[in-house]
């Protein structure tokens, strides 16, 4: 089984860490990983700025650096979200895209395709789960609170192989964080505020870590977290779940 | 990088107390739309059956008003139809002109907000009751509808009960209880349903198989105001067609769930035909509607059944409140409708969405309003509305996404931005993201050296 490793942007430039312990992850499962050293940025901040034109050339380089995977794995759901969800309507008409049926979280693929059952290592800490609403919603990783469906949470089942973790999870449990992307930025009053207020309901878990599939998420609310004096720290699944490697 | 909406939402936010308690308020409708629907096993398929339906009719809507039209008059109701917001207004003054009608009780209905037909009539000389409780209180306020469910949900009963006691409407002073509040409500409001001439309503769902409209309400003032005056007067746009009653039974078993989180509404009214001696006008309204249809990217707007759930789970509705938003329905289907009616004027809100899609998975007919925002926003730059500042900083962030090279000889200085302390970054005009983070800190190796080095 062929996989090619896709590392956003802002995680190579900010998060490596993630990048790293998603390839340990694959290594450690015997996955044949390879990284594609053109790769660069799946488009979505310019895509959902309005600027979908621009995030095209993007989709085309990718869909090519990646066709010949089996799978394309990334510790980012909103990026892989963004590739399965919007590359087939970006490349329409001119372009038949492969990638947008290979593309996976980390949690989605250790989960689904490799299907793992023990992990080494432990986590000694209470980590509150953040699910991100691209996982929730485009790359159903979690069932979304407002739907009539079986509950089911993909980043808990991998997280319960760790021993001694104390998993917990906010009261509404699948709400925004407020990052948005370039929402942010635009939005500041109402996003800081959705930040504030997710924070909060993080912390009253009693948790010391939060924790999810997506470290764009986890960027916004550290951000406040740290100009508000928080207690609380912010760490991707994919190294918890390669703790012990 | 500021939008209108933007901004007001800032100044709604600065009363921190306020912000939490609107947030709450909606969350909890939110929450008793979550309790029923976990409630019916088939409720997913139900929604994704009030789309199909919805598809159907709207592709099939010419048939369809022609036979629900026919129906109507075939017991005598008189149709009208009018193609825009002034036709509509001119029509109903005309029917209460020729019926020398100078006050109209009127049930709440969006589409007279849409078509601001109160001010028309207003101007004309006819008075026009608002009877539903929270569009009363907002009309004596003269505040518009905050939401398009619950109008006057952002006011406290302490507002509501002043403004009572302003009016001569509650006689006890300081007396705040919502009861003693809602009975004197009904009081005054009983003397104008006797003295109206007319009386008017929306319309939630046409029926075209057997020419019922029909009208959801929870304090039965539909009723009331059909039931005094000799004159009813439905307004109805032409997307709330449904094919029979058993199309009927699917939206009526997710309207009220999805709004209010109530199994159903405490009154739902059918009418076919004016009661004896009484006249029954319906106007059947266009304004826009058809050119929805024909929309490739967006006629799915047009499934809407206006229950408002999308705006009670959408975390930036709940925390910027209905007023932010320029366009008078809030909320994501808001920002879409806005964009129908006039882009130029309303595309602003399109920056109140942080994508974060549960609107998509609340909607009872799959209208998909944050998927929908962010078809929206790529038409930004051919109306002439991309904002010049996310342009630039697109077409930076492409310049560089586009070469590696220059990606690698960036990553490569990026940890140079860590040096820059936080105090100078937290201003708002040359770093956005300062404003209330602190900046994230780059990592001295990226994932690309590390794997260079031979992380593999």
């Amino acid at each position: 089984m062929k996989v090619g490793l896709f590392i956003p942007c802002y995680v190579d430039a900010l998060y490596p860490e993630a990048g790293v312990a998603t390839y340990k992850l694959l290594k450690h499962f015997g996955v044949d990983v390879s990284y594609p050293e053109k790769q660069t940025c799946c488009g979505q901040p310019m895509g959902n700025a309005g600027f979908e034109r621009m995030a095209k050339p993007l989709a085309r380089k990718f869909d090519d650096m990646f066709m010949d995977f089996d799978y394309v794995v990334a510790p980012s759901a909103s990026c892989a979200a963004y590739v399965k969800v919007f590359y087939p309507h970006i490349l329409e008409g001119e372009h038949e895209c492969v990638s947008s049926k290979k593309i996976m979280d980390i949690v989605e693929f250790l989960h689904d395709v490799l299907k793992i059952s023990s992990l080494p290592g432990s986590f000694n800490h209470v980590v509150s789960v953040h699910n991100s609403c691209h996982g929730v919603r485009e790359l159903g990783l979690s069932s979304p609170s407002e739907l009539n469906v079986p509950q089911f949470n993909k980043i808990i089942d991998l997280l319960k192989l760790i021993d001694g973790i104390t998993i917990k999870e906010p009261e509404r449990k699948d709400e925004c964080c407020g990052f948005g992307g370039m929402f942010s930025v635009e939005e500041t009053a109402v996003s800081i505020r959705m930040g504030e207020d997710k924070i909060e309901r993080h912390m009253a878990t009693g948790a010391e870590y939060v924790t999810g599939p997506d470290s764009s998420c986890l960027m916004h609310m550290a951000g406040i977290a740290k100009r508000e004096n928080k207690n609380i720290k912010f760490v991707h699944v994919s190294q918890i779940l390669a703790a012990g490697l | 990088m500021s939008t209108i909406h933007s901004k007001n939402a800032e100044i709604f936010n600065k009363d921190r107390a306020k912000t939490t308690w609107h947030d709450q308020t909606f969350w909890a409708l939110r929450e008793k739309h979550d309790n029923m629907a976990k409630q019916l096993p088939e409720w997913e398929e139900l929604r994704s059956h009030a789309s199909d339906i919805k598809r159907h009719t709207i592709t099939h809507l010419a048939d369809y008003l022609e036979k629900f039209s026919a129906n109507l008059e075939s017991r005598g109701v008189i149709v009208h139809w009018a193609a825009d917001a002034s036709e509509f207004n001119e029509t109903v003054l005309d029917i209460l002109k020729s019926h020398n009608v100078s006050k109209m009780v009127k049930s709440k209905s969006m589409l007279t907000e849409e078509c601001e037909m109160n001010p028309y009539l207003e101007k004309h000389g006819i008075d026009v009751v608002e009877t539903d409780l929270g569009e009363r209180i907002l009309q004596l306020l003269h505040q518009k509808p905050s939401h398009i469910v619950v109008p006057a949900s952002h006011l406290k009963r302490e507002e509501v009960g002043r403004m009572f006691e302003k009016e001569g409407i509650s006689k006890e002073i300081g007396n705040y209880d919502p009861t003693y509040l809602t009975r004197c409500a009904r009081y005054s409001l009983r003397k104008e349903f006797m003295d109206a001439g007319a009386g008017m309503t929306g319309c939630n769902f046409g029926v075209a198989d057997t020419g019922d409209v029909v009208v959801c309400t929870n304090e039965g003032n539909a009723d009331m105001s059909t039931s005094m005056p000799k004159l009813h007067i439905v307004a109805m746009g032409i997307e709330k067609l449904v094919p029979d009653y058993d199309s009927l039974a699917v939206f009526h078993r997710l309207l009220c769930r999805c709004g209010t989180g109530q199994p159903t509404t405490s009154f739902t009214s059918h009418f076919r035909q004016a009661r004896p001696g009484a006249e029954m006008h319906l106007v059947i309204v266009d304004n826009g509607r058809s050119d929805m249809i024909a929309d490739k990217e967006h006629w799915q707007t047009l499934k809407c059944i206006r229950c408002g759930a999308c705006m009670n789970t959408c975390p930036v509705y709940r925390r910027s409140g209905g007023y932010s938003y320029t366009y008078f329905i809030p909320g994501p289907i808001g920002v879409n409708l806005g964009m129908f009616h006039d882009p130029q004027k309303h595309c602003e809100n399109l920056s109140a969405c942080s994508l974060c899609l549960s609107c998509d998975n609340v909607c009872p007919a799959e209208v998909a309003p944050g998927s929908q925002i962010y078809l929206w926003r790529q038409s930004l730059e051919a109306l002439g509305k991309a904002n010049k500042m996310k342009k630039i900083m697109s077409l930076g962030m492409s310049a560089l996404f586009n070469n590696p090279p220059l990606y690698n000889a960036a990553l490569k200085f990026a940890p140079l931005a860590n040096m820059v302390p936080d105090s100078f970054t937290n201003l708002g005009h040359l770093n956005p993201w300062g404003v209330g983070h602190s900046n994230p800190e780059f990592a001295k190796k990226s994932f690309r050296s590390l794997w260079r080095e031979g992380l593999k």
